[in-house]
């Protein structure tokens, strides 16, 4: 009964990311990469073809001293709901063999690795370039094999992946719920790792559908904003910033168009949908 | 009874030595092509230039420049059994051969494409019906079959097999039911050159492919299935006149290939207007709506330019068509297969752009152009179709009777 009541109650997990507050430092990187078991190259200063889940861009106002403004935007997969708010996101609805899918539960969008054949379709169809591909079979120094994580398998060379939002956490929070006779996970008991790690609590993820997690007031405040909105793949990372030019770099504007006209537009047309 | 020749009576063919000599150096070349391809399901993906942001690189640029060219197998089939041009019977068996060389190349590119070839069977057994690919997977699959099929009944032909009583019979048979293959053919294509436009223009994540359009396809559906069946007979053309010039021989009587050109010419020239609407609505409503002007998809990169667009639609699009439906342009030889040389550069460019630059394009105003040269894994690879087109075209030339007007037009053989 208790399995099922968790597993009949949709959630929408999402994350809400203070760029005000961010340095930059990369500590959300590193707990990914340990966490999900990336495998690295022995040179990496080659981003297109190295895997990561979640990279910092560091982006500049363009502006001469003294008036530069730094900002670093963490950037993984961005679970998007797609045009229609369905799940149709870009990448679940082109991927031929179903490979990755929307999970209507919890918003997360899986990546089969074992049925990923490697056409890397869903990578040209991703904005965010947050899919990766295993160029090279997965390698680590000898020792540190020792220390991957039992909860996160292995991806071979050839297949194609992406953040999951740390689902085996959801997974194992879930598990520890059942077992304890509850029918509800608390907020803090699924966090993925780069919340966890970011020393400047940039970061909060919740459930954006439940008024009692965080990420549901904070995605509402003015100063929050998600990546290319204007191409309506309707993400579920939302970033806040006070700072104009930042919200004005996460997506494409014309000369002339207003970011505040523009941003309203979009979010009238996706109430519409909706 | 006296001994019969491999080679198809009333037609003269160089020598065995001769033809062994062209054989060799097209199979070096071709053996170079299949050490890349080993090499690269051998080691991996990591053999190319391909990058996370080049997903779709060279290899699919050419499945979509071939499968296109190799369109000419299923219009001039059209054409011919199901609108009753039978002048078009002069140039069909080509047409067919050059379109199973580009469906079998498009296979074999795409085999090698994929992550983990083993899994390639992946595509139909867990096959997401929301995914052009995997309309283009099955159709494609279909219509090889299909491809297969009209191309047997030729193979039968050969003047040795064709003494065996059993494999006479079925070739003659299968020529008389040849109509309903080439209708399933087209009905094949019209659905698989569809899908491959729409496998761009579906991207609504990338504002330089994607395309609105009807229901579930997108303009470009419509686009690459048009200009499929106007460039494919352009290509057959083309290469009909190399073979022609490598033989020394007049192979197709003049009044076929103009026919063949004039119907090409005006699908081209509609296909052209198409896309120039297309491209206005695309330029002026859809990428202005996603915070993109046409200039953005044009500029601050050191090959895109405006210019590869007044090539496609101007220079390989407008100009061929326009020579194409003139008489006098299509009487003209020189003119003839510069218009079909032009209308394929077109649709080369045209897939080239829609896999490519959609790859190219930043969509962060933080990002650059994305560049991207292929490696010597991937050219090989891309030659290597190339090669074994040439080499079934001259098995199929010195042993089948492609070229029905062949003897009628070099009697002195």
């Amino acid at each position: 009964m208790k399995e099922d009541t968790l597993n009949k109650r949709p959630k929408r997990f999402g994350m809400v990311i203070d760029l005000d507050r961010c340095t930059g430092c990369g500590a959300c990187m590193v707990a990914c990469y340990a966490e999900n078991n990336i495998p690295f190259k022995a040179d990496e200063s080659n981003k297109l073809d190295s895997i990561n889940w979640m990279r910092v861009f560091k982006i500049t106002n363009g502006k001469p001293y003294p008036h530069t403004e730094v900002c670093y935007i963490p950037m993984m997969c961005m679970q998007c709901e797609g045009r229609e708010g369905d799940g149709h996101a870009p990448c679940v609805s082109v991927c031929p063999a179903v490979a990755t899918d929307y999970d209507h539960e919890t918003g997360v969008i899986s990546q089969i690795y074992t049925r990923c054949f490697g056409c890397r379709y869903c990578m040209a169809a991703c904005p965010y370039h947050a899919r990766k591909f295993n160029w090279w079979d997965p390698a680590w120094p000898a020792d540190m094999e020792n220390y991957l994580s039992p909860n996160v398998s292995p991806r071979m060379r050839g297949v194609v992946e992406k953040c999951s939002f740390c689902y085996h956490r959801y997974q194992l929070a879930r598990d520890r719920a059942y077992y304890e006779g509850r029918d509800e996970i608390a907020e803090k008991e699924y966090q993925p790792a780069c919340v966890e790690a970011c020393p400047t609590r940039a970061i909060t993820f919740g459930d954006l559908n439940n008024p009692g997690h965080a990420v549901h007031r904070l995605k509402n405040s003015p100063n929050a904003f998600r990546l290319l909105e204007k191409l309506h793949t309707t993400p579920k990372v939302y970033y806040l910033t006070r700072r104009t030019w930042v919200r004005r770099a996460g997506d494409n504007y014309l000369a002339d168009e207003h970011l505040n006209t523009a941003r309203k537009r979009i979010i009238r047309q996706q109430g519409a949908v909706k | 009874m006296s001994k019969t020749s491999w080679i198809p009576e009333g037609v003269k063919r160089c020598s065995g030595r001769r033809f062994a000599l062209g054989m060799a150096a097209v199979t070096a070349v071709l053996a170079w092509g299949v050490y890349a391809m080993f090499l690269v399901w051998y080691k991996g993906l990591n053999q190319t230039n391909m990058n996370d942001a080049y997903g779709f690189a060279l290899w699919i640029w050419a499945d979509l420049a071939v499968i296109a060219l190799g369109g000419g197998a299923f219009f001039t089939g059209f054409l011919t059994y199901i609108l009753g041009q039978e002048k078009l019977k002069g140039i069909i068996n080509y047409a067919v051969i050059i379109g199973f060389i580009c469906y079998s190349s498009a296979l074999l590119i795409l085999a090698i494409d994929i992550g983990q070839p083993l899994r390639g069977w992946f595509i139909f057994w867990h096959a997401n019906v929301h995914s052009m690919l995997t309309e283009v997977a099955f159709c494609l699959s279909c219509y090889f079959a299909v491809l297969t099929i009209e191309f047997i009944p030729l193979i039968l032909e050969n003047p040795r097999l064709d003494r065996v009583p059993f494999l006479h019979h079925l070739s003659h048979n299968m020529h008389g039911i040849m109509a309903v293959f080439a209708a399933t053919g087209v009905f094949l294509s019209f659905f698989h050159q569809g899908s491959l436009g729409g496998v761009t223009g579906v991207l609504f994540g990338r504002p330089f492919g994607y395309r609105e359009g009807i229901f579930i396809w997108p303009w470009t559906f419509f686009l690459f299935t048009w200009s499929a069946a106007a460039c494919g007979p352009c290509f057959t053309l083309l290469i009909t006149w190399i073979t022609e010039k490598i033989t020394r021989k007049t192979l197709v009587k003049p009044d076929v290939k103009q026919l063949l050109a004039k119907i090409s010419g005006w699908m081209l020239i509609t296909y052209i207007i198409a896309k120039i609407a297309d491209t206005i609505y695309w330029a002026l409503v859809t990428a202005p709506s996603m915070g993109f002007t046409l200039m953005d998809f044009y500029s601050n990169n050191p090959v895109y330019g405006i210019w590869i667009l007044i090539a496609e639609i101007v220079v390989c699009g407008v100009v061929p068509g326009l020579i194409l439906i003139t008489r006098t342009g299509r009487e003209n030889a020189f003119l003839l297969m510069l218009s079909a040389f032009l209308a394929v550069m077109g649709c080369c460019i045209n897939r080239w752009v829609m896999v490519l630059q959609v790859m190219a394009v930043p969509l962060f105003s933080f990002n650059e152009w994305y560049m991207y040269t292929p490696s010597w894994q991937e050219v090989a690879t891309t030659i290597l179709p190339v090669a074994y087109g040439v080499i079934v075209i001259s098995l199929a030339y010195r042993y089948l009777p492609v070229f029905p007007q062949e003897r009628e037009l070099n009697p002195a053989d």
